[in-house]
């Protein structure tokens, strides 16, 4: 043990990029949509740990929790003794992406996004850094398919439907998505329109809002609806509204239909189908 | 007259010689809770195995390096200074307000501390490129204590007149100041987004995790140096007990005081907040323990209460890096989940003693 740890360590880091990374056996994944597409392109068996965000597939919940997206422990990180970590970007704080750098493990950021390319493009970075290019190419083409088969079936549609996201309905106050968010975006794919577009993220919204934006569905993540979805329907604005009158109301598990990962065209090809329950 | 005063054992209430003792207890238990808190963590590091090594010249790998010298030990550092800094803090306010419900909160550190981080986090993603790039990780923690300082110095000013400042006064304008500084925080969370919204929850329950050689080696110095300036605080508190007047016939300088504590607190507070967020319990459980354990001499309640609130605070740090391993439990709700019963357990116990 004459050689300096570091010297081996960098040698070893060095060897990695040689061997683009396929050396990876102990991979931390960080971010839902990252976890679920290191398990679609089956190298679910190499991860060793996952962040708290990361709750699909049920296997991904086996694994040791080293913590929430932005704010991992980096002892925690180490303590499994990881040889590569997929993170998705905004991971951090900043501190322990700092540390783990120092401690000359590999760390590869996956761009985000909430558009049909960026899914696809996401999918590829994951393959890229675990060595699997092949299988990542044909998951993304098969994304990219699937997305541009219902784009074209939403450009049939005349009128697109209105759509109201809820966030949450605690206590009647609703919490809906104005533009800019992940569910504006998954509305748009699906061939939808975002009923609110006044501000930007998720704000609280007033009766008469609700009534001015006219929902002809509302979309809510499962379990967030309460008393089996009925609850929301009888607010007495959302009430007024079409999406109450004919009671739409579509809800969906919030990391399917939100997280931007692999199952992305999927969820997207469900709401399209529960928007557009009568299409041929 | 004279026997009796010459022979006469410590009168009945004299804590003094229980005190003394206490703090080599207090030297001891910290001493033990920073071993243990070096000694243990998720990875597993041994830490008499590493130092074995170490002194056989066979060296560490690199990860036990980081594990032991750049995660553990600053933490275990800053875990001292904040525990020690808030402690002191309280002691001291409650000392100079003569109020038992005083924390350091009551300068309005908390509050603006907690809005300079607030704006930081909202507002940080706005800020010109280059002047994020070059604060970094700092902006938080600067913009925590600027927010602080600002705080305590409006709140000096606005009880300060003709050079004397009315600790009522003080008070009150705190609690106004608190609400000011409570509705700006809440707009600024109505235009946060989800992550932001995230981080600032985050930030409200405390952790240390964030500590890190550089941010110590700004933070220490500024809690070193104003816990020592209490030193020269502990007589001149014990004549406040009977009061202001009281006091300055007795010849203690009662403005010079208020001064001094009131700047030593702003600047141990704010440095404690701004590295490791918002902290309870901590400036208000430990000067009470040791009050009732052993008198209120602020001679000895002040270095007491540093050794006590360091000792518990790296203890709760311990915790929170190891309940929930890999992942980490924040720190404020440790200091309040163990800090809140054991208060309520004391003032049942002693409730004809304290009369509040």
């Amino acid at each position: 043990m004459t050689i300096r740890p570091t010297g081996l360590a960098a040698a070893f880091a060095l060897l990695c990029l040689q061997l683009g990374a396929a050396a990876a056996e102990r991979v931390v994944a960080v971010g839902g949509s990252v976890t679920e597409t290191v398990f679609a392109l089956g190298a679910g068996d190499r991860l060793v740990a996952r962040d708290t965000t990361s709750t699909w597939p049920p296997d991904a919940e086996a694994l040791p929790d080293v913590g929430y997206v932005r704010r991992l422990s980096p002892e925690g990180v180490l303590s499994v003794a990881p040889d590569l970590i997929l993170a998705e970007e905004g991971a951090g704080p900043p501190e322990t992406v700092d540390l783990l750098a120092a401690a000359e493990i590999p760390f590869v950021t996956i761009p985000d996004a909430t558009d049909a390319e960026g899914v696809a493009r996401k999918v590829e970075a994951v393959g890229a850094a675990l060595g699997l290019d092949d299988r990542a190419a044909a998951l993304a083409a098969a994304i990219r398919a699937d997305m541009r088969a219902i784009r074209e079936r939403s450009e049939d549609i005349g009128e697109p439907a209105r759509v109201l996201f809820l966030l949450s309905a605690e206590g009647g106050r609703l919490m809906a998505s104005g533009s800019g968010t992940a569910a504006e975006s998954m509305i748009r794919l699906a061939g939808g329109e975002n009923a609110v577009t006044g501000f930007e993220g998720y704000k609280p919204l007033t009766d008469e809002a609700v009534l001015a934006a006219a929902p002809d569905v509302v979309l809510m993540m499962e379990g967030r609806a309460g008393h089996g979805g009925a609850g929301v329907l009888s607010h007495p604005a959302l009430a007024a509204t079409p999406a109450g009158r004919d009671g739409r109301l579509v809800e969906m598990d919030g990391l399917y239909l939100l997280g931007f990962g692999p199952r992305t065209a999927e969820a997207v090809a469900d709401l399209h189908a529960a928007l557009y329950p009568n299409e041929s | 007259m004279v026997a009796i005063a010459e022979g006469a054992p410590p009168a009945a209430g004299d804590r003094s010689l229980l005190a003394r003792r206490a703090t080599w207890g207090l030297v001891a238990l910290a001493l033990l809770t920073s071993w243990a808190s070096l000694a243990t963590g998720a990875a597993g590091v041994s830490l008499t195995d590493a130092l074995a090594r170490t002194l056989s010249g066979e060296g560490l790998t690199l990860q036990e390096r980081i594990v032991i010298f750049e995660i553990r030990l600053p933490r275990l550092i800053t875990g001292l200074l904040v525990g020690a800094a808030l402690a002191v803090s309280g002691a001291v306010m409650q000392g100079l307000f003569r109020n038992p419900l005083a924390d350091p909160g009551l300068v309005g550190v908390g509050a603006g501390a907690g809005l300079g981080a607030v704006s930081a986090i909202v507002l940080g993603g706005v800020l010109p490129p280059a002047i994020a790039a070059a604060t970094g990780i700092y902006t938080v923690p600067v913009a925590a204590f600027l927010g602080g300082w600002a705080a305590t110095m409006v709140l000096y000013r606005v009880s300060t007149r003709a050079g004397q400042t009315s600790v009522a006064t003080m008070l009150l304008a705190g609690i106004a100041l608190g609400a000011l500084a409570g509705a700006a925080t809440g707009l600024l969370v109505y235009v946060a987004n989800d992550q932001q919204l995230r981080d600032l929850t985050f930030w409200g329950l405390g952790s240390l995790a964030g500590a890190a050689w550089p941010k110590l080696a700004v933070a220490a110095p500024i809690m070193l140096a104003a816990m020592a300036g209490t030193l020269w605080l502990a007589r001149g508190l014990n004549g406040l007990a009977l009061g202001e007047a009281a006091a300055a016939h007795m010849g203690v300088p009662v403005q010079r005081m208020k001064n001094l504590a009131i700047l030593s607190v702003a600047a141990a507070t704010g440095a404690a907040v701004a590295v490791s967020g918002g902290i309870g319990f901590v400036g208000i459980v430990v000067p009470h323990l040791l009050r009732l354990a052993t008198g209120p001499d602020h001679r000895r309640l002040l270095p007491n209460a540093a050794l006590l609130g360091a000792s518990l605070l790296v203890g709760a740090d311990m915790l929170s890096r190891t309940v929930i391993a890999p992942a980490e439990l924040p720190i404020g709700i440790i200091t309040a989940l163990l800090g809140a019963p054991v208060f309520l357990w004391i003032l049942l116990r002693r409730r004809g003693v304290l009369d509040l």
